[in-house]
């Protein structure tokens, strides 16, 4: 849900902090006010805030002191200052310390309406903007595709010529080969690279906020839904939607993406119109869908819709040869990263890694470098900055767990991802990270061996 | 002369039943208000009456701004607001103001019971046009449904169209509709 934009306003008059919140109130936003420079400082030092209204006239300090102040904290924040006592100097010192603008009290309403709309417009944009480099930063990363084993050039291939179509992609593999990044490299290969990739994850949200987040929302739809939203259906328009873990989809959310797979068109909740989209979905998953079909808990009609055409990533263990130039690319990533001259990794510390069995693939192999790179006291990586798991005990770290020799695989997992968690006191990302697995394969786990946080 | 029966059966329920009224202070005339309590049943569906006018609060006036604080008429209308009165609106020939802006179109209380509305910015006569009844009357309309829908918990819509979206100007108010969008009007069905 978006959120309501938040103001901040500092008037030594009552009556003024009064109707200006009155009035900003009216318009929807969500607005505080607070009496002197010290508040408004403990204020920006609490919360988040699109934008400060300070008098430039009050005891202690004034607003150019709140300003600079605020802006140390904070440097993007837009500060416009209000006075019932303009006059140029003050107005040419507020400009100068960095006001958005500078306004006369009492306001013109359609002019402080226009101020307030162009900087939440200007933060929205700001928002976007960060959003985007951070979009096209994953986007370079189809160099991040390494491998030169005839599995990962198939892989590459397939990856170039499904690209040029329209064609629905399902893409299979284990926890971590990189199936967002395959994903990621058909979409900025394909005709649809100039419209947004939008990815989903399917088993983070459940049923109801999953129907929300593909379709949208109108204003009212329900309860919270305070402003219409788009769904990431809409905002894929003429670009890709990448649906992740689409194995964990309800019955329910299932149909309704058939639905709009054959028909092209949807609508919001609440909504009566319909909305047409062009959209290429690409969907991913590390389950056996066929499986799931033949257990009836996914759609059979939309399974083959999914998988027009698949791709299989295939587990690092099954590529080992690309190991070397995997560490080559996560070495030199994450020294740039760290601001670190880490030059090579010893060939002790390659035979461990290449010894290994990686169950959480390239993301595990990547993150093994990059802490490697962080604790590195010297030019280079050796057996000293790998973690044990990889160094090879695996008697002492799975001491506790294979202790009953009558427990199966599943029993040891579920009773390691147990103590885990215990340890980390349900810390999600803290546990995900110590186990090498993403979060949503965590979650995953958690719900398949009913784990339950206790109380 | 005795009430007829059903005159007195229709005082009996509006003393039970709630209502939207209307409170002319000042002289406003006849033909400003007589059309409004149509109006608002129709986009509020509660049932709405016209007051007996009340003065304008002198005590409002503001020398300097040679204005007239809308709050300060907010809570005077308070004060002659009827028992069953589920909202109250004011209609106001003056010049309004609230200390932050330059003045107002009207003021309402955001999900509270007063609403005010002043005709003085309204007029054409106001921008230097010849007067026009016909679009003075629709702008009436426009602000008194929008005023109310404050005071039913409804914020500014960025539909131009809504009746909820901003008065900052005449030319916003001309732009709306007298109306509810259809976001907004859902949103006050679930308010009323």
């Amino acid at each position: 849900m978006k959120e309501k934009p938040r103001i901040l306003v500092v008037d030594d008059e009552l009556i003024i902090r009064q109707s200006l919140s009155d009035w900003l109130a009216e318009s929807g936003y969500e607005v505080e006010a607070v009496e002197d420079g010290f508040k408004a400082i403990g204020e920006v030092k609490k919360k988040k805030w699109d934008l400060l209204l300070v008098d430039l006239k009050m005891q202690g300090m004034d607003g150019i002191d709140v300003m600079r102040e605020a802006k140390r904290i904070s440097k993007e924040l837009p500060v416009v200052i209000i006075t019932g006592y303009p006059t140029v100097d003050s107005a040419v010192q507020a400009m100068k310390e960095g006001a958005y603008d500078y306004i006369v009290k009492p306001f013109n309403p359609e002019e402080i309406d226009l101020v307030i709309r162009n900087i939440i417009a200007h933060q929205n944009l700001v928002k976007e903007n960060i959003y985007l480099r951070q979009e096209l930063k994953r986007r370079y990363q189809f160099k991040d595709i390494i491998g030169k084993s005839r599995k990962m050039q198939e892989v590459l291939v397939l990856v170039k010529t499904v690209a040029k179509s329209n064609s629905t992609v399902l893409i299979q593999g284990e926890s971590g080969t990189g199936k967002e990044l395959i994903a990621r490299a058909i979409h900025s290969t394909s005709p649809r690279s100039k419209c947004p990739f939008v990815a989903v994850s399917c088993a983070a949200l459940p049923e109801t906020l999953l129907e929300s987040e593909l379709f949208g929302h109108e204003k009212g739809a329900f309860t919270n839904a305070i402003s219409l939203r788009k769904g990431k259906f809409e905002l894929a328009d003429k670009g890709t939607l990448f649906l992740d873990e689409v194995g964990d989809m309800s019955q329910n959310t299932q149909a309704d993406l058939l639905r709009v797979l054959e028909e092209r068109e949807f609508r919001r909740i609440g909504g009566s119109e319909l909305i047409k989209v062009d959209v290429r979905v690409i969907s991913a998953t590390n389950k056996e869908l066929e499986k799931l079909v033949k257990e009836e808990k996914f759609r059979e009609d939309l399974y083959y819709r999914l998988n027009v055409v698949c791709i299989q990533v295939p587990p690092l263990r099954e590529r080992r040869e690309d190991i070397p130039l995997l560490v080559e690319h996560f070495l030199t990533k994450y020294s740039i990263e760290n601001k670190k001259g880490i030059e090579f990794i010893d060939e002790d510390a390659l035979r461990l890694l290449m010894r290994y069995n990686w169950p959480g693939n390239v993301r595990e192999l990547e993150n093994v470098i990059e802490r490697a790179v962080v604790v590195a006291k010297k030019d280079f990586i050796g057996p000293d900055e790998l973690p044990p798991s990889v160094k090879g005990k695996p008697k002492e770290v799975l001491k506790s767990s294979v202790a009953d020799h009558n427990l199966s695989l599943q029993e040891i997992e579920k009773r390691h991802i147990s103590q885990v968690l215990e340890a980390t006191n349900w810390n999600i990302k803290e546990a995900a990270n110590i186990l090498k697995i993403d979060r949503t394969t965590l979650y995953n786990k958690i719900k398949k061996y009913k784990l339950t946080k206790p109380a | 002369m005795e009430k007829e029966p059903q005159l007195v059966l229709n005082f009996l329920l509006n003393d039970l039943v709630d209502c939207i009224y209307l409170l002319p202070i000042g002289n406003i005339a006849k033909e400003m208000l007589c059309f409004l309590p149509k109006k608002i049943e129709m986009r509020f569906d509660y049932s709405s009456e016209i007051l007996e006018k009340i003065g304008i609060p002198e005590r409002a006036f503001d020398l300097k701004r040679n204005q007239y604080s809308s709050t300060q008429i907010l809570r005077n209308i308070l004060e002659f607001t009827p028992e069953n009165a589920l909202k109250i609106i004011g209609l106001i020939s003056v010049d309004l103001y609230i200390p932050v802006l330059t003045f107002v179109f009207g003021q309402a209380q955001l999900n509270g019971k007063a609403a005010v509305v002043s005709i003085h910015r309204l007029r054409q006569e106001y921008y230097g046009l010849p007067p026009n009844n016909r679009i003075l009357l629709k702008r009436l309309g426009k602000e008194v449904i929008h005023e109310l829908g404050h005071t039913f918990g409804m914020v500014h819509c960025w539909d131009t169209r809504c009746v909820m979206h901003f008065s900052n100007s005449i030319r916003e108010i001309d732009v709306k509709e007298d109306k509810f969008c259809e976001s907004c009007s859902k949103i006050l069905l679930s308010k009323l």
